[in-house]
């Protein structure tokens, strides 16, 4: 018997959304194969994370020698399952830009300075009730591409590994109150009310006085199927 | 005396309203200083591949990771291909990921410290070109053929496209996942034997689209 996962629900975004222009070169056309989850699915590296890539780096602006510019922040959550419940010991990794909204990439090309103290890579590991939390600068808007005048509205990249290969999640953060998530094609991928679901929410008892301004951010992944099957039983 | 806190409605992460699973978000471009570490596509040894080093300054490679691998099992192959565009264009900028069973078949689970993960990810060159160093995976339940899982990320991919690895010189006839693919287009997912390599090219979008599954 295999305890499968649940499938994507509502929320989430198709492979073409022609507004977003790479998706239109880059997105298969022809059907997605249905398939039942087998043990290739249901398993996964949960518990080898820190084999694979080493302990947390928990706090960005302690990276290099003096503190990166920028309005520091602390970002807190819970990631669970669909069911609501916890999951522990899984790894997030974090990448952004820095608050000028430039990356520290060579292809990167916006015109804004580079931050000798800011790389934007990090990475944290959740407790027993699924909590995460880490220190970093906002991210600066950025400008695009994608058509005349397209702004990315300031991201936070999360990546989580989930307890299986069926869960497996990369996605984007981003703040409360910015005007530039209702023009942006990559959050409006996410068909609305759902695309919300990326809008943390500022919060003051995460909030540190004197020092850093807070936001909540939990990540729900793929629940377990209610009902085991018989994995041979191909429908 | 502090303000009285009076908010007004949010349509956010926080609303038990909205809870849900958290909608999937392309990686784009940028990813190579925070998302592959050196060696991240070598499974069984200690070489640095799976990485970009040369796209950020080295003062801000900070994904080192540990390098003792343990002691594994099972016959070295490695696996090589191209990711293209529905235009036959390589793609620069995707990154990899595999998940596979050891030489008996058997994955991981995280529990012992030492042995086979099964897990690698790789970032594509300037010539859309992918790598991976590993063992070659065992049948799986004793009845689906051996195969490595393969997840698809990159600029202009939303969400992660999945698909699987099979190895053409091994019989995958009564494989229960193959079953489901039409006839047609299974070699699509057969790994070529070129040389020492296993060839694996991976199409997005238009002629030999590669199959993806829905899991």
């Amino acid at each position: 018997m295999i305890h499968g996962f649940k499938r994507e629900d509502a929320g989430q975004p198709p492979s073409l959304h022609p507004s977003y222009a790479s998706t239109v070169p880059r997105s298969p056309r022809l059907p997605l194969v249905r398939i039942p989850h087998t043990l290739t699915e249901t398993t996964g590296p949960a518990n080898a994370w820190s084999r694979l890539m080493g302990g947390a780096m928990a706090d960005l602006t302690t990276q290099h020698k003096a503190m990166p510019q920028g309005q520091r922040i602390i970002v807190s959550g819970r990631v669970l399952d669909e069911d609501g419940r916890p999951v522990p010991n899984t790894v997030m990794e974090i990448w952004q830009a820095n608050a000028a909204g430039r990356y520290i990439h060579k292809k990167d090309q916006w015109d804004a300075p580079l931050d000798p103290n800011f790389t934007g890579a990090g990475r944290v590991i959740t407790d027993d009730e699924g909590r995460y939390q880490f220190v970093s600068i906002r991210p600066g808007a950025y400008p695009w591409g994608n058509h005349h005048n397209a702004w990315r509205p300031a991201h936070i990249h999360l990546s989580l590994l989930g307890p299986a290969f069926a869960t497996r999640l990369v996605t984007q953060m981003y703040f409360p109150d910015d005007p530039l998530i209702e023009i942006d094609p990559i959050a409006n991928a996410v068909p609305l009310p759902y695309r919300q679901r990326l809008v943390s929410r500022f919060d003051i008892e995460t909030t540190k006085p004197n020092w850093a301004l807070g936001y909540l951010f939990d990540v729900v992944l793929r629940g377990r199927d209610e009902t085991p099957f018989e994995d041979d039983h191909h429908g | 005396m502090a303000e009285q806190v009076n908010p007004a409605p949010r349509l956010d992460n926080q609303d038990p309203g909205l809870f849900g699973q958290t909608p999937s978000q392309t990686v784009g471009p940028f990813f190579h200083y925070g998302l592959p570490w050196k060696g991240c596509a070598d499974l069984i040894g200690d070489s640095d591949i799976g990485a970009r080093p040369e796209l950020f300054p080295t003062e801000h490679y900070v994904l080192a990771a540990p390098s003792a691998k343990g002691e594994v099992v099972g016959e070295p192959i490695v696996i090589e291909g191209v990711v293209l565009d529905a235009d036959g264009k390589p793609v620069p900028d995707a990154m990899i990921e595999i998940w596979q069973a050891d030489a008996d078949g058997r994955y991981a689970d995280g529990s012992s410290n030492t042995g086979f993960i099964g897990w690698g990810r790789a970032s594509t060159s300037e010539d859309g070109v992918y790598r991976f160093v590993t063992i070659r995976p065992g049948r799986v339940d004793g009845r689906q053929a051996p195969h490595i899982a393969v997840g698809v990320f990159g600029r202009g991919l939303i969400k992660r496209l999945a698909t699987r690895i099979y190895f053409e010189d091994q019989t995958a006839d009564l494989d229960p996942i193959l079953a489901l693919v039409p006839a047609d287009r299974r070699h699509t997912l057969m790994a070529r034997k070129v040389g020492a390599t296993w060839r694996f090219d991976i199409v997005l979008q238009g002629e030999g689209e590669t199959v993806f599954f829905d899991i």
